[in-house]
């Protein structure tokens, strides 16, 4: 893939993929999106630089190894869980706090702490699989 | 239309959940948030091991914890996100799943320690502990779910892991192994699914304690076939005779301590599912797949030590033992009774902590024979005392000789077979005593009192032998040795063990109780 355009046009379609990836998994809990497919268009978007600037350009992008973020999403997940405890529900118990800033709600709850893990996991671990098939042989 | 006030039925559990009641979720829940840790913190070789030794060692706290309060209190239940059974996700535990997931812990706690002596960086680097706990979260997951579905999922949890610990290393063998595992597991668990499909079709739910209630409507054939297919599932996965080609074609290719978690845990998981459901969840059938089961259970009792007599691949044949373990739990199952059942429960777990002991030890014998064949291997008996004393107390542990651990569940399923006149069921378990005692004395035979490996120099020292180092002593001999000193503990003071397997035993035929924990008491 080495055409100008292509590389000219990658990293600014890459960012908004991105943004527009965290905007789908916000609105998830009442509109379509979510976690998963928000996450999908992350990975996609990381697949996407892979391709125009080539593996080792990307993973000093993102700085830390796709599986970590995929870990941290376990973790996310498990957590959303763990906050139920001291609220004498069981695990997994959706809390919801909401706010009002400004005149709008804001709504901050637990199944949204599950959501990020659930986008974090799919960003990571389909992130990592994308780098992997772009990289050349024996390249990590 | 004239407008009626709604009557809502409550769709919430309003009662408030005590933090002890989260006893049962601790198993899965840090097992998964360890996992997710040890993932971020890739490449910390010792703050890796360190952390995967602290969730295990809570995760096992919180099983002794469960065992205690199942004995003082019955069941225990806790239904996910406040959503009442059955539509909420119910985790449920009874006396059965409180023993195996102690078990599986306490097992899981020696495979970390002695993965220290053998792995290289390479492989903990690419994720042996991480997979260790996840593989221990589904393994807890299915012993705790009161879920049918749920039940699937953690069978996924646990297929996808055991993949990656399968293969870790990457050697040409593994993924030959890897190839045969997966396919056949793949078919089990597609079949499984399926099941639960014409399950949830006929009665309309998925949670086990409304299942015992709402089967009881079924006609017999649909049960019957939907039956038939959930244990062609967990025979499968469980490994009994004729599905059992799998295990000894994959077991002995990964690292010793991956194979002693696989044959420790992943087959008791298939029968701990066929006891759960058939026996408990679906009972109706039951009685007309009887023959079918006996049958299973006597030919896995006799061909797997036939099997493991004709292999001299020492880890191939703790293989073939394993398999012979699950004919004497799928002879419990069979029988159906509290002997049995209660059995079942035992040998269930005798043969968790026993099996995971043997592939320990076959793996520290073949790092000082330098050999996987038997029959290059020879001498042990003058070159090491502490390995030549536990690997005699393997030879009477899983021959179910007196006093070890191994006999008491023996006693009970004999028991079981002749009070229920089942004299094939317990003629078979006796020959299966006497066939893995065959075993285990020609492996005796030719492992530590023979003096050189096979052939003309059969009487001349071993020149292959070499000493374990530090690291070996330490972390793989010391795991070993203490999860033996474990079992022997047991065997010596069973009582406990015994009660449990009864309590067991008796909530799986009529668990009453169960559905009492699962529905708080408010149905009739």
């Amino acid at each position: 893939m080495n055409t100008v355009i292509f590389r000219t046009a990658a990293p600014a379609l890459a960012a908004l993929m991105l943004v527009f990836s965290v905007f789908v998994l916000l609105r998830g809990h009442n509109e379509p999106g979510g976690g998963f497919i928000g996450g999908l268009m992350g990975a996609s978007a990381l697949a996407i630089y892979g391709i125009a600037t080539g593996v080792r350009e990307t993973r000093k992008a993102i700085r830390v190894h796709p599986i970590t973020f995929a870990g941290l999403g376990v973790v996310l997940a498990a957590v959303s869980g763990f906050i139920s405890l001291p609220f004498e529900v069981p695990f997994l118990t959706g809390l919801w706090w909401i706010f009002d800033v400004d005149g709008s709600e804001i709504a901050l709850s637990t199944p949204l702490i599950f959501d990020i893990g659930v986008y974090a996991v799919v960003v990571g671990a389909v992130g990592a699989m994308a780098l992997a098939l772009e990289g050349d042989e024996g390249e990590d | 239309m004239a407008s009626q006030p709604l009557d809502f039925p409550t769709a919430m559990i309003e009662a408030p959940t005590a933090a002890a009641d989260w006893v049962m979720v601790w198993p899965v829940a840090l097992a998964l948030f360890g996992a997710g840790l040890l993932v971020m913190l890739r490449g910390q070789g010792r703050l890796q091991f360190g952390l995967a030794m602290l969730v295990i060692a809570a995760i096992f706290a919180s099983n002794l914890y469960l065992v205690l309060r199942i004995f003082e209190a019955g069941p225990l239940a806790m239904t996910m996100g406040k959503w009442l059974p059955p539509f909420g996700i119910t985790f449920a535990a009874d006396m059965t799943s409180a023993v195996f997931a102690l078990a599986a812990s306490a097992a899981a706690m020696a495979v970390a320690v002695y993965a220290q002596s053998e792995l290289t960086e390479r492989e903990e680097r690419f994720g042996f502990y991480p997979m260790l706990l996840l593989l221990l979260c589904g393994v807890s997951g299915s012993f705790l779910t009161g879920d049918i579905f749920n039940l699937y999922v953690w069978f996924e949890v646990m297929l996808i892991s055991s993949f990656g610990l399968l293969i870790l290393g990457g050697r040409k063998v593994q993924l030959d192994g890897a190839v045969k595992y997966g396919f056949l597991n793949l078919l089990a668990t597609t079949m499984f699914l399926v099941s639960i499909a014409y399950l949830y079709g006929l009665t309309g739910t998925l949670n086990l304690a409304d299942l015992i209630e709402k089967s009881g409507n079924i006609e017999t054939g649909p049960l019957l076939a939907v039956s038939l297919m959930f244990l062609f599932a967990f025979a499968v996965k469980a490994a009994a005779f004729p599905a059992n080609a799998w295990l000894p074609a994959s077991y002995h290719t990964p690292a010793v301590a991956v194979s002693a978690i696989f044959g420790g845990l992943l087959t008791k998981v298939g029968a701990y599912a066929a006891i759960r459901v058939l026996t408990m969840a679906i009972p109706a059938s039951i009685v007309h797949l009887q023959p079918v089961i006996v049958a299973v259970a006597i030919a896995t009792l006799i061909l797997g030590p036939l099997g493991a007599l004709a292999q001299t691949h020492l880890r191939r044949a703790v293989g073939f033992l394993v398999i012979g373990g699950i004919g004497a739990i799928f002879a419990g199952f069979a029988l159906g009774t509290v002997h049995g059942l209660g059995g079942a429960v035992f040998y269930a777990v005798h043969s968790m902590l026993a099996i995971t002991v043997f592939y320990l030890l076959a793996g520290l014998i073949e790092r000082m024979t330098g050999a996987t064949d038997t029959l290059s291997m020879g001498g042990l008996y003058g070159a090491s005392t502490p390995l030549s004393i536990l690997f005699l107390i393997m030879v009477f542990l899983i021959s179910g000789l007196p006093p070890f651990l191994g006999l008491w569940p023996k006693i009970l399923l004999v028991e079981g077979g002749i009070r229920a006149g089942n004299w094939w069921l317990a003629g078979a378990l006796l020959v299966n005593s006497f066939l893995t005692l065959i075993v285990m004395s020609r492996l005796w035979a030719h492992i530590f009192w023979r003096n050189g490996p096979e052939g003309e120099r059969s009487e001349q020292p071993n020149p292959e032998l070499r000493r374990l180092d530090r690291r070996e002593a330490g972390f793989g001999l010391g795991a070993t040795a203490v999860l033996m000193a474990l079992i022997v503990g047991l065997g010596l003071f069973p009582n406990w063990l015994f009660e449990a397997s009864g309590i067991a035993a008796h909530d799986l035929l009529s668990p009453d109780r169960y559905v009492d924990a699962v529905f708080g008491g408010e149905r009739t």
